[in-house]
Formats: structure tokens, sequence, C-alpha cells
């Protein structure tokens, strides 16, 4: 049945599920394991933020605590996908891959294609994304165009719980290694999911709202930023299409494209830093492909190209805001 | 004098309908209404519908402005008597609290789940007095294709509706489903609601199911309504289900629907979505491909309830859509002896896009 749940208790929930249908699946990460058996509460922390709460005792054989040393345990988990198992790795934040990223890039992303399709890496590595959460310039980046831009990774940044659970499900049942990123402050967001489990497939963007005037392209956090855009503009008689894109890699530029050619303006919205962004590959794209139905510049609303602040006023007017949104589509619009 | 008015609410269609737009109003104020008139033009993100009046009365007042959306169950219009002053109208529209909407359980029929041998079954129920009446939905269908049935027919009887195994929220791990699957969940059905007799309607699939029970169980049933029902003849359109089957995205998904409907413009985004939703819980392919193969083999439909019904005493009528693109409307005229009704202007969703008429034949019939 559906029911009301948290981006965060959907993650589990697919967790939990995956790891119930299919034994070969395993987990593998900091503090999911620890904390079980000691004084007091008599569970595992299940990670930072308490994601994997409640799986440990469920799953004790497939789930493996590590030592903090991601180099260490993502090179484990995608060593261990080629040999039969189904690892999801969570690494507390996406800003930790830099240590670990050559066992990602140059390892895990290469096996299918130099091993002549011999080889399979049905690896998740699942990390925390995205500013706001007050945790400064190393824990709150949206580097999805890093791994946007590497061929052989798939790359997956949803926007609500039901996708969440959807596309978890197909990451874990992809044979192909998977960048799933969750936006920390999305986790207490809630919406109707299915208790039963379900796949999204990947490269399906979603269309969040149906508009006739622009097209805002995007994903993440800046989904639910854009429809409340969407809503104030609504009011102005602005009539304003969000497409919620969920995978980057492989990305479903058909609808964009298809939108754009009926409202023929579009604004990117990206977290990311504006250069080599989602947002700028999109914008590209599209002035490639549909550049005849455009009847505006294309426009971008992104991060500056600077670091996350520590400043909580800094931080708020870092994150592309509603009223940002709604002032590039204004703008698009010619008022 | 507030006991003499009546307030014309937004209808709630469905577990999650939270607001709609009033499309249109059909009555002037001054209009004496009659309950079951077609008052209204509600849109919701996922369907359009006429509105028909619950109530009678003279309507003094149209609060809601066309084209506005408002929540469920806000104050749309206000009947009442012509000694009702004005000024006590427009005090009990100032006053008028919306009934609080709750998020769960409270915001409307809970739906609810029976553990039966054949797996879980999710049903929902609408109280009353009487024979009960049972809705079967159809192939790739759920409960909520009676959202325009089951609350008018809860005026005259008790009114059950449930998803069949593989269907909606109902178990998706069933061997070999079939006819008999499903003809199974209904009875057991029947059987936790200690329902002993019921008036069966069945829509497409659910018509053969209907059919079927009849003709297995023949006094567990008190009438029989098919809808644009399947096992009347051997075409079908097999096109509308290797595509229902088959489509994978939204883009594959929204063309077949267009089969379902005489107005297409009623296959919404929404729509389309919630479909695939539910194609993409785990079991459901399987489950529907096995179906198709028993049911549906070379394009054909594989069973038949014509000759079985013909030993069934109770009424049967049956309910057609003029504009069916999926089931021919010549196997309306299939079971000798029923009373046949053909409906203009409605497809294959018949109960849908022609809900007041069929809702004002099935209370007939009962």
């Amino acid at each position: 049945m559906a029911r009301t749940l948290s981006m965060k208790d959907a993650i589990n929930e697919a967790l939990d599920q995956e790891m119930t249908r299919d034994p070969t699946v395993i987990m593998m990460g900091e503090d999911i394991v620890g904390g079980a058996g000691a004084a007091g509460e008599d569970d595992a922390w299940g990670g930072v933020l308490g994601v994997s709460k409640g799986l440990y005792h469920k799953h004790p054989k497939q789930m493996i605590d590590t030592p903090l040393s991601e180099s260490a345990y993502v090179g484990a988990a995608i060593g261990a996908a080629t040999c039969g198992l189904r690892p999801v790795a969570e690494l507390m934040f996406i800003d930790f891959m830099g240590v670990c990223l050559d066992q990602i890039y140059n390892q895990a992303a290469k096996f299918r294609y130099m091993f002549g399709g011999k080889a399979e890496t049905p690896v998740v590595i699942r990390a925390m994304c995205g500013a706001g959460f007050r945790a400064a310039a190393q824990h709150s980046q949206m580097l999805t165009p890093i791994f946007t831009h590497i061929p052989g990774l798939k790359v997956v940044c949803p926007s609500n719980a039901y996708d969440t659970k959807g596309l978890l499900i197909q990451a874990i049942r992809d044979n192909d290694p998977v960048i799933f990123l969750e936006h920390k402050n999305l986790y207490a967001s809630e919406c109707d999911v299915p208790e039963e489990p379900y796949a999204i497939p990947f490269g399906e963007a979603n269309i969040a709202r149906e508009g006739s005037n622009v097209t805002i392209v995007t994903y993440g956090l800046m989904v639910p930023n854009s429809l409340a855009a969407a809503e104030t503009l609504k009011k102005e008689g602005i009539d304003v299409e969000v497409i919620d894109l969920r995978t980057l890699s492989p990305i479903d530029m058909d609808t964009v494209i298809e939108s754009v050619e009926n409202t023929g303006r579009l604004v990117c919205v990206d977290e990311a830093n504006p250069r080599c962004s989602i947002a700028s590959d999109v914008s590209a794209s599209v002035a490639q492909e549909a550049f005849k139905a455009l009847k505006a510049p294309i426009a971008m609303v992104t991060a500056p190209h600077a670091p996350v602040p520590f400043s909580p006023a800094l931080e708020d007017l870092y994150i592309p805001s509603p009223d940002r949104i709604a002032a590039a589509v204004r703008k698009t619009m010619g008022a | 004098m507030s006991d003499l008015i009546t307030p014309i609410l937004m209808p709630k269609w469905g577990l999650s309908m939270r607001e709609g737009t009033l499309a249109a109003w059909h009555v002037e104020e001054g209009t004496e209404i009659s309950p079951g008139d077609e008052i209204m033009d509600v849109e919701t993100d996922k369907i359009a519908n006429v509105v028909e009046a619950a109530d009678g009365g003279l309507l003094r007042r149209r609060v809601g402005q066309a084209g506005e959306v408002y929540p469920v169950r806000a104050l749309l219009g206000v009947l009442a008597p012509a000694e009702v002053s004005d000024a006590e109208v427009d005090a009990y529209v100032d006053a008028f609290e919306m009934p609080q909407v709750e998020e769960d359980e409270d915001s409307g029929p809970a739906h609810d789940y029976a553990d039966l041998p054949i797996g879980r079954i999710r049903y929902t129920t609408r109280e009353g007095e009487g024979v009960p009446i049972l809705l079967i939905h159809g192939f790739g269908g759920d409960l909520d294709n009676w959202l325009f049935n089951i609350d008018a027919l809860a005026e005259k009887a008790p009114v059950h509706a449930l998803d069949l195994p593989g269907h909606g929220q109902s178990v998706k791990a069933v061997d070999n489903p079939g006819l008999g699957t499903m003809v199974d969940a209904v009875v057991q059905l029947m059987d936790h609601l200690n329902i002993e007799k019921a008036h069966l309607v069945g829509h497409s699939m659910g018509g053969l199911v209907s059919g079927q029970v009849a003709i297995d169980h023949p006094g567990r049933v008190a009438s029989l309504t098919l809808i644009c029902s399947a096992g009347l003849g051997e075409e079908i359109n097999s096109g509308y289900i290797d595509g229902f089957v088959g489509a994978a995205s939204r883009k594959e998904l929204k063309p077949v629907l267009k089969d379902l409907f005489a107005d297409q413009s009623l296959v919404s985004r929404a729509m389309v979505d919630d479909l695939l939703k539910y194609k993409r819980l785990d079991g459901v392919q399987g489950f529907l491909e096995a179906l198709r193969g028993n049911l549906f083999v070379a394009g054909r439909q594989a069973a038949g309830i014509v000759a079985g019904l013909a030993g069934f005493s109770g009424p049967v009528q049956v309910i057609w859509g003029a504009g069916d693109a999926v089931i021919p409307q010549a196997h309306a005229n299939a079971i000798p002896g029923a009373s046949v009704t053909v409906i203009e202007g409605a497809g294959h969703m018949v109960q849908m896009e022609g809900s007041s008429r069929v809702n004002d034949l099935i209370r007939d019939q009962i």
C-alpha cells in the first residue's frame, strides 16, 4: 500500500527489500554497524545520519562496517562487484569521493569497456550531496557534473521519496557502477511511496509540473525550489513546466527537447557550480538540437563559481532560491 | 433556519485528491435541483468529470467561481428553500467552516486489506442497507476505476470495490493467473465480508469475472451488470492489450490509454504516471503477461460466459460505450433477454465518461 514516507526512510526500505530479495546485495560503510551491542540503545547507528538504522539486525551477514578509509572500502566494493556480489557502498559525503576517485573513474567505470564486455561491476556508491546543511565547504558540494562527465558511470540524483526508492532499487539491480546522490536537505521530505518494491528505469525524466510558457530543467533539491518558483509565477500568468531529470547519466534529452519545442524558452537550474555543469550541458544540447524552437536566450541559475560558504547568511545566498529562479524565468519571458 | 440550508461541496474522488478546479457550472442560481442532476464540471490533475447533485433543493448561491481551484470539501454552492432569506444564506456562507481534512485515514473512506487464501486483497467499502453491490474492475485497472460510481451507488446499497489479484495494491505473486484466480478472489472476499449474495457489477475483464462467478456460484449473485464486458464474443482490440502490457514508458503508454476514452483529452499525465507506477511494481509485468496469455490467445478472447449464463436466473443488464475501441459494441447483444443500454459519447471507460447514466442504470436494476 502507499503511505507517506520520507526520502530517508525510502532509502532504508529499498535497501531492506533488496537485501531480503537477493543475498548477494551487501552494504559497506562507516558506522553502519557501529553501535550494535553497545550499552543503552541496542542497535547499530545506521550511518552518519541513521539512514540504514534497523537494518543490521535483519541482515547481519550483509552489512560490513569499514574503517575511515574510503579508498580501501570503495575499492573492495568494486572488486566484490566484479566477483559476483552487489555491494552498496555508503560514503558519508560526496565530498570524500576525491580520495577514492581512481577506484571509481579509472577502474569501475572502465572494466566493462576494457574487458570487452566480459566484466560487469554492479556496484552502487551512495553519498549525501548538496548545500544548506551548515556543513561548510568540504561537506556541501554538488559534484554531480564530475561523475556525469565520466563514461561508464551512471549518476542518479532524486528529488523525492517515491523516485528515491524506485531509483535505488534500479541502481542495485543495474549491472553497471552507479553513483547515487542523496541531497541531505531532502531526507525529511515526504510523499506517497508504495510498500511493494518497484524499479524506475534510468534515463527517464519526470515532468514534475506541466506548463506552456517556459521549461525549467533541473534535479535534486532544485526541483522543489523550481516548483515553488512556478507557483509564484503562475499568479503572474506565467505557466512553467518543470522537468526533473532524475538521472544525469543517462540523461533524458528527448523529454527536454520535446518540452522546449513546446514552450520555446529554457531555464536550467543547477545547484552545482556553473562551469561544465548539468545546466551548461543541457543548455548546449538544446542550443544544438532545438535552436530554432527558442524564442529567447537560454538562462542558467546555478551556484556561483565559489566554494560553499560556512556563513549561514552567505550559504543561503549561494543556493539558487525560488526568487532567483523566478527572476530568471521572468527575464526569459521578456518581463 | 440553517438546518434548511444544504451545502454543495467540492467532491473527493479517491484518497489522493486534495483539491479540484471548478471548471464550469451547469445550473444557474434560482434553479430547482434534483438529486442526480448534473450541476458542475470538476477537474483534478488526474481526471475531469461532471458532478451530480447529492441533494435536491433550490440553488440559492453559487459560491465557487468557474476556473478557480478549491480544496476538497470547500463550499461551492448553497441550496435552500425560498423562505430562507438572502441574509441567512450570506450568514451561512460567511460562517461556513470547511470540514477538517486529515492527511491520512480521515480524509475519506480508507482502503482495507483482507488476507485471503489467494493472498492479500485490497478493497474499499461504503456502508449501507440491503444486498451489497460489488464492483469488479478490468484488465490493468483497480478499484479507483469506480471513483465516479461508488459514492453515488452507496445511496442505494452498501458498496464494495476490490483490486483483483495482480492489480492495484492486491497480491502480485499468483501462479499462472487466469479467470479461475479472479473468480476465487471475488468469492473469497465475499466470504471474508460475510456477503451471502451481491449485485455484481463488472467492467471489461471484470464483467467476464462477474459472469463466471454467477455461473459457478449462481446462489451468490443477485444480479449482473456487465459494462463493456469481456466474455461476450471473441473479438478484442489486441493492440490495446499488447500495448498496455508492453509499454515501459510514459511515451509508449499514453497513446495506448487513448483507446479507453471517447474523449481522449481525459488521458492526463497523472493518469499515465499512476499506471506506470503500478506497472513498475515488482511482479506486475510477469503477472500481466501471464494473464494475457491465458485470457487473450492469438488476439482473441479465450473465455466466454454467454452459454453458461443461460442457466442464470437473476437479472442481467449490459451497458456499453458507443465509442468503445477495446471490445466491439456488437457484443452488447450477445446475452438473450438481457437489457442493453448503449451510451453515446462514451468509450470503453463508460462508467467514468458516462458515470451519471451508468449510476442510474445500476441503481434502477437493484
